[in-house]
């Protein structure tokens, strides 16, 4: 299948630029755990809600806390999954990798939320809620923000800005909570 | 790939084709507000469907609802009278499980396990809060991936979907429009529904504030209290009954290959849905096909669930969907009636239970906005959530 193909080449890429090893793995899930015990089940960041991770979903969060955009893959055969789960669909085995990846990506599609929202929200909106496809495994796509500035607001680029297809690279934002979210930046700002 | 599907047709007499029927129907008025609790009305509009059949209370033996349902069957079968009860069942996914609870009661009774089923939903979300405003409840998985960024409600999942469509196909917000209007024409012949006497124009619509770009107020369903009930026996009970029968010709659940919840970005194809994994299954244990569909009730939470549906159950090609709703085509003496009581966007939002109760009153004949003559009904659950439909015939 067409589909294939492509996951197959999508992991060559990625693998030739990670450190992609049994080893990464191990400090993935121990950088995991301290993160997950920082945000202390903590829902408050900038009054926006803070992500609370899943133990599948813990490394993703602790190498964003590094400023890496990591995905898991399966360490047998090499496929890429999003979200993180136990094990792979493809080949059912329960061996991953957390694969770092260029950061790059291309807006896949985006809405501007207005109130009713929750307050935090609402004092932002319209803010965009955007959805990257990244260019190193073309069906993972992450729901995020695109922002003027790491730390800006979630309403700093204007809507006029925002077309389906814009590339854009991830930026890293630490919450007050103590976790690291995930936001984009426009290539051609 | 496909030559794992021995097993399809290997199962010949256990089959659940016009086995049983919906043979009573239930509801209470739809309001923003009603006085009483939620398990009240499960009450009234159970005991108004099984009054519609001409069936007691007593003989009740099987329950089927689907979640975020607030009364559950212990309390109901004890409210009603109920005898003993030998199945019941809690469909998962919210308004996705709607068409299944149907579905569920047809296979218990074909196969014995029951005789006379009712499935229900009460609400009280019009007076009630927002359920995406429970913060805590929605936060671990998946909602880690999405809330925090803002994707707060259903209204934004959807509405990213919405946006891509429409860049993909060049769907437009006329298209959406095409969708709240011929469900609003619906409500307005239907003086249950609660926009009986709210006509929607397009200027209305056009300048209408935004929920999230590029949804708006009007792509949005209502937010409603109210109950609805109906029961389901064998065809056989049901040519007994008070009614004119409507049988369960086929029905079917949809969880696609790599879904996720509400926010199906991370499969291969998140443009085709959970309707398009049902409507696999439901056609192929069908007499007819799309084409012979005289009436549609599909789940209109939000409109661009339409176009999407259309073309998951096959009514016209992928990327057709919005195209499909020009000129007239959703509006009785169209080509496939839409929603005939006013939909979740007009009538009620129930969770889409009164898209079910509306084809059984199509197929007796008895609707607010009839279809002359129709003899076959689709009837679909939530899309973009696991879902479920129904075909209805007479
Ligand atoms: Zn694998």
């Amino acid at each position: 299948m067409t589909q294939m193909d492509t996951t197959t080449d999508t992991t060559a890429d990625a693998t030739t630029d990670t450190t992609a090893d049994a080893t990464t793995d191990t400090t993935a899930e121990t950088t995991a755990d301290t993160a997950t015990a920082a945000s202390g089940g903590s829902e408050e960041s900038d009054g926006l809600l803070a992500p609370v991770p899943d133990e599948d979903g813990a490394p993703f969060f602790a190498y964003a806390a590094r400023g890496e955009l990591r995905v898991q893959c399966c360490a047998d055969c090499g496929e890429p999954r999003f979200p993180p789960r136990p094990c792979c669909p493809h080949c059912q085995s329960f061996d991953c990798l957390w694969k770092k990846v260029s950061g790059r990506g291309r807006i896949w599609s985006y809405v501007l939320p207005h109130p009713p929202l929750l307050p935090a929200y609402a004092a932002q909106a319209p803010y965009n809620v955007v959805l990257v496809e990244l260019t190193d495994a073309p069906r993972i796509r992450l729901v995020g923000n695109l922002v003027a500035a790491a730390d800006a607001a979630l309403n700093s680029v204007p809507p006029e800005r925002i077309r389906i297809g814009a590339p854009v690279k991830a930026a890293f934002h630490a919450t007050d909570g103590g976790l690291t979210v995930v936001r984009w930046l426009l290539e051609r700002p | 790939m496909g030559a794992t599907r021995t097993t399809a047709g290997a199962t010949a007499g256990a089959t659940l084709k016009d086995a049983t029927a919906i043979a009573g129907i239930g509801q209470t008025p739809f309001a923003k507000r009603l006085p009483e609790s939620e398990k009240t009305l499960a009450c009234r509009a159970i005991l108004a469907a099984l009054d519609d059949a001409g069936i007691a209370p007593s003989e009740v033996d099987a329950f089927a609802s689907y979640t975020m349902e607030e009364t559950d069957e212990v309390e109901v079968a004890k409210a009603i009278g109920a005898g003993d009860v030998t199945f019941f069942s809690k469909v998962g996914y919210g308004g996705g499980g709607s068409c299944a609870t149907v579905a569920h009661l047809a296979a218990a009774v074909a196969t014995g396990q029951a005789s006379v089923g009712v499935a229900w939903r009460s609400r009280k979300r019009g007076s009630g809060p927002r359920p995406w405003t429970n913060t805590r409840a929605q936060l671990p998985t998946p909602a880690q991936w999405t809330r925090p960024y803002g994707l707060l409600r259903p209204a934004d999942e959807i509405g990213l979907l919405a946006r891509r469509y429409m860049h993909e196909y060049g769907a437009t917000r006329d298209h959406f429009f095409n969708v709240a209007l011929a469900c609003r024409n619906r409500a307005n012949q239907n003086p249950a529904a609660i926009m009986y006497d709210r006509p929607l124009t397009r200027e209305m619509y056009m300048t209408a504030r935004w929920i999230s770009e590029p949804l708006c107020l009007f792509d949005n369903c209502l937010e409603t209290d109210g109950a609805l009930a109906c029961v389901v026996v064998s065809a056989e009970r049901a040519r007994d009954c008070r009614q004119r029968p409507v049988y369960v010709h086929s029905a079917a659940q949809g969880l696609p290959a790599q879904h996720h919840g509400m926010v199906n970005y991370w499969n291969d194809d998140p443009l085709t849905g959970p309707s398009w994994a049902a409507a696999r299954r439901l056609w192929k244990t069908a007499d007819f096909g799309p084409q012979d569909v005289d009436v549609a009730q599909i789940y209109d939470a939000f409109t661009p669930l339409i176009p999407l549906s259309l073309e998951g159950y096959g009514f016209c090609a992928r990327g057709e969907g919005a195209a499909f709703t020009e000129g007239g085509a959703l509006e009785i003496g169209g080509r496939l009636p839409l929603n005939t009581g006013g939909g979740g966007l007009s009538e009620a939002y129930v969770h889409g239970f009164n898209l079910i109760t509306e084809g059984v009153r199509q197929l007796r004949g008895t609707g607010t906005a009839q279809v002359p003559g129709a003899t076959t009904c689709l009837v679909t659950a939530g899309e973009g959530v696991p879902t479920s439909a129904l075909l209805l015939r007479s």
